[in-house]
């Protein structure tokens, strides 16, 4: 089982938009995958038409006195399931904290799943927190999506520093450029220079196109709705790479 | 998942997501949608000539949907147990065993049930699937309902009534159970009782679980007139032979032979016994017929037990090694391969034809017989007979004994176990059952010594044919020996298990059981025949 979490400390960069079709793109290849819904703004939940609601909120889940299996939902899509977001996660963070060892405790929720999934997907709320300590240690992947600015570059070496000083298990991490409007040129120079000259950046950028808006109102990923379209496509392009940064065989 | 059978009528008002969602009405906010095209779906339902799988509350089925095929194992209550999805260039040619079947979790669960029997197609259907989606009120799936209207195409062709499928979406069972509640409440519509194989089986006329010819299901009242009875069973043993005798021909494996062999063996033996009750000389015609039969199938027979047997003689080799016994090994094949076709050629041969014919014909005509003896008079004198010689030739057996005397012993056992299983049904069924698992037990070492009796006499022979071929070398030879070594210190050990065997046989509260088997018909016991 391989965990990817789509991390970023700012909001609004296409983090959800990346969980929901790279999640979608994977179980199209026929893995069998979880999206775990980790914002208390339920985002991943709606576009999948699922209540953002667990029984017993996010303190069950963390305590453990709820199994995370029997709070999975199905998607509409055949090998993709959702465990919903729910309005207490806005607290896991004080939950983590009364926990034993809580930067392992999201990959110690995670470890019975090991049978029954190929790939996890971590959809995180936009913070720097403990829930994201937990976070970066359960992943083995973490894909950072940047709006192309100097700024998000410089929070990308502050995020890789950070994993860096991990003990023990430490995430690979795969930078990409997400809602890149060629019009701009500096998104057009940093877009274009950074990938090459840096390891951790993928080749694929996701544009800024009005299709992926389009998500919320289809309620469905656009790799889903639009296969065809130029976003589906570089979503394709991005899940490629990402699977094979994380080394999903089969 | 829930599975629902339809009578003809309202199979008919299923044929299109409209009518579907008309005909099935939901409520609470919830909708039916269009699951998309029609899908065709090509199903082979495989199981072991006896049943094994469905005999264990198992379903394998090998179903073939837009190019892809995949097989399906399914429990009880129909929940999937196993899938694999079959690769275009490597789906099974049936039938095959299951050795030959993609390694994974579905060869390991199938394996342990169907043993050394092979996978054959029990019934061929064509379905088209019709899908349609249950939405609730934010337009999310919740189950999936597939309408499947199924053709069988073999063993013979019909169509069969539409089945539906409800299947939950993971998360949402609660509601799933409320629109299973709806579906129920339509008329002409209920749960599904069993598998949808018995429901292709049965618009053909068959039943799932049916083995031609065994004989303790065979069923007889005590006061039958006993030439009618024994000529019930012997066609129930003629049933068995003929229902083997095709997969013996196609050497679909090698359980065919034996049971082919069970039922000639079983029949020769209830001409000796019991054959003087039929009309008069009607069985003396045919036991020369039966012993051809019995001969022609002996040396496949025996060889078949030698490959079987022959992983295990390589595990125990000590000094060879494996490797040595392969000329050995290759010359077993090549000997069954020549003997086999001998026995094909005779099992396809007019002789045959005319053994089975005339003597179906015989037996159908012992429809009027004296009532007197009954049956349970000719079961009880047979089986007391059987069971007086069974424990005088065991009495006579002492440690100076030649082999001989323990196989005649051997064959006193089969006929008497013969008997009790023929005339089963006329006693209790758990009396019957003690009885034969006591004799079973003296059987089974009876049956250690003699096979290997046979198998070292065999072994013999073949390492002289060998050298006589100067085909293999010294090697094969000494591992050889070494296997002959193994099968002598196999029979010295069930001679030695012997003795406790018969004293266990021959105590009285054992031939108590077997005496009182008979005496609880309430029928006095005469000597019947």
């Amino acid at each position: 089982m391989k965990v990817f979490a789509t991390y970023n400390i700012k909001g609004g960069v296409g983090k959800t938009a990346t969980a929901v079709n790279l999640g979608y793109l994977a179980a199209r290849d026929g893995y069998r995958v979880l999206l775990w819904d980790l914002d208390p703004q339920g985002a991943a939940s709606y576009l999948f038409r699922i209540k953002p609601r667990v029984k017993g909120g996010g303190k069950a889940l963390i305590r453990g006195t709820r199994s995370i299996d029997s709070a999975i939902k199905g998607t509409d899509f055949g090998g993709l399931d959702l465990l919903p977001a729910d309005f207490t996660y806005r607290n896991l963070d004080l939950l983590l904290d009364s926990a034993k060892r809580p930067a392992e405790r999201l990959a110690a929720l995670l470890a019975p799943l090991e049978a029954d999934y190929d790939a996890v997907f971590l959809d995180c709320p936009p913070s720097i927190s403990l829930l994201s300590e937990s976070v970066l240690h359960a992943a083995d992947l973490l894909l950072v999506p940047l709006i192309p600015t100097t700024l998000s570059v410089r929070t990308l070496d502050q995020l890789t520093e950070f994993v860096g000083g991990f003990n023990g298990h430490r995430p690979d991490v795969l930078a990409f450029f997400s809602m890149v409007d060629r019009r701009k040129r500096l998104h057009r120079e940093i877009a274009t220079d950074l990938p090459a000259e840096r390891p951790d950046f993928a080749a694929t950028l996701i544009p800024a196109l009005s299709v992926i808006e389009q998500m919320s109102v289809q309620r469905a990923p656009v790799t889903a709705f639009s296969p065809r379209s130029q976003a589906a496509r570089q979503y394709g392009r991005l899940w490629q790479e990402a699977r094979e940064r994380a080394g999903l065989t089969g | 998942m829930r599975e629902f059978a339809l009578d003809g009528e309202s199979s008919r008002d299923l044929d299109a997501p409209a009518s579907v969602a008309s005909s099935l009405p939901l409520d609470g906010g919830l909708s039916w949608a269009n699951g998309g095209r029609a899908k065709a779906r090509r199903r082979i339902w495989l199981d072991t000539f006896d049943w094994r799988l469905y005999r264990a509350g198992l379903t394998l089925e090998q179903a073939a949907c837009n190019g892809r095929t995949e097989l399906l194992l399914t429990g009880r209550d129909g929940d999937l147990l196993a899938r694999e999805v079959l690769a275009a260039d490597r789906e099974p040619r049936w039938p095959c065993l299951v050795s030959e079947l993609p390694a994974g979790p579905l060869r390991e669960l199938v394996e342990p049930v169907t043993g050394i029997r092979a996978l054959s197609p029990v019934v061929r259907a064509t379905s088209k699937v019709m899908q349609l989606r249950a939405l609730n009120d934010d337009a999310k799936t919740v189950a999936t309902l597939d309408v499947d209207r199924m053709s069988v195409t073999f063993p013979a062709r019909a169509a069969a009534p539409a089945r539906l499928t409800l299947t939950p979406v993971r998360g949402y069972a609660g509601v799933t159970e409320r629109i299973s509640f709806a579906i129920t409440g339509v008329p002409g519509i209920s749960a599904a009782r069993g598998p949808a194989l018995e429901t292709a089986l049965a618009v053909v006329g068959l039943r799932a679980g049916h083995l031609p010819g065994k004989a303790t299901e065979v069923q007889l009242s005590p006061a039958m007139p006993a030439a009618v009875a024994l000529a019930t069973v012997l066609r129930a043993l003629l049933d068995a032979l003929e229902a083997n005798v095709p997969g013996t021909i196609r050497d679909i494996d090698t359980e065919f032979l034996h049971d082919l062999r069970i039922a000639v063996r079983r029949t020769r033996s209830a001409i000796k016994l019991c054959g003087r009750a039929l009309p008069d000389g009607l069985a003396s015609d045919f036991k020369a017929e039966f012993r051809w039969l019995g001969d022609l199938t002996t040396p496949t027979r025996d060889l078949d037990v030698y490959l079987l047997s022959y992983p295990l003689m390589t595990a125990g080799l000590a000094a060879a090694s494996p490797a040595d016994l392969s000329p050995f090994h290759d010359y077993l094949v090549r000997s069954r391969t020549a003997q086999y076709r001998r026995l094909a050629a005779g099992l396809r041969s007019a002789r045959l034809g005319e053994l089975t014919t005339r003597w179906r014909t015989a037996l159908e005509g012992v429809r009027q017989a004296r009532k007197r003896p009954t049956v349970a008079q000719l079961a009880a004198g047979r089986i007391g007979a059987a069971q007086r010689k069974a424990l005088q030739a065991g009495r006579l057996i002492s440690a100076a004994s030649p082999p001989e005397s323990l196989h005649e012993l051997r064959k006193r056992c089969k006929e008497l176990r013969y008997l009790v299983e023929m005339f089963g049904s006329l006693y209790d069924p758990a009396q019957r059952r003690q009885a034969v698992r006591e004799l079973k037990a003296l059987q089974d070492c009876l049956g250690v010594f003699q096979d290997a009796e046979v198998q070292r006499t065999e072994i013999r022979a073949f390492a002289r044919q060998l050298l006589a071929e100067r085909s293999v070398p010294a090697e094969t030879l000494l591992a050889m020996g070494e296997i002959a070594a193994g099968l002598a210190v196999a029979q010295r050990e069930a001679r030695h298990e012997f003795d406790s065997r018969f004293a266990d046989f021959a105590s009285p509260a054992s031939q108590a059981r077997l005496t009182g088997l008979t005496t609880t018909t309430g029928l006095t016991r005469t000597a019947g025949a």
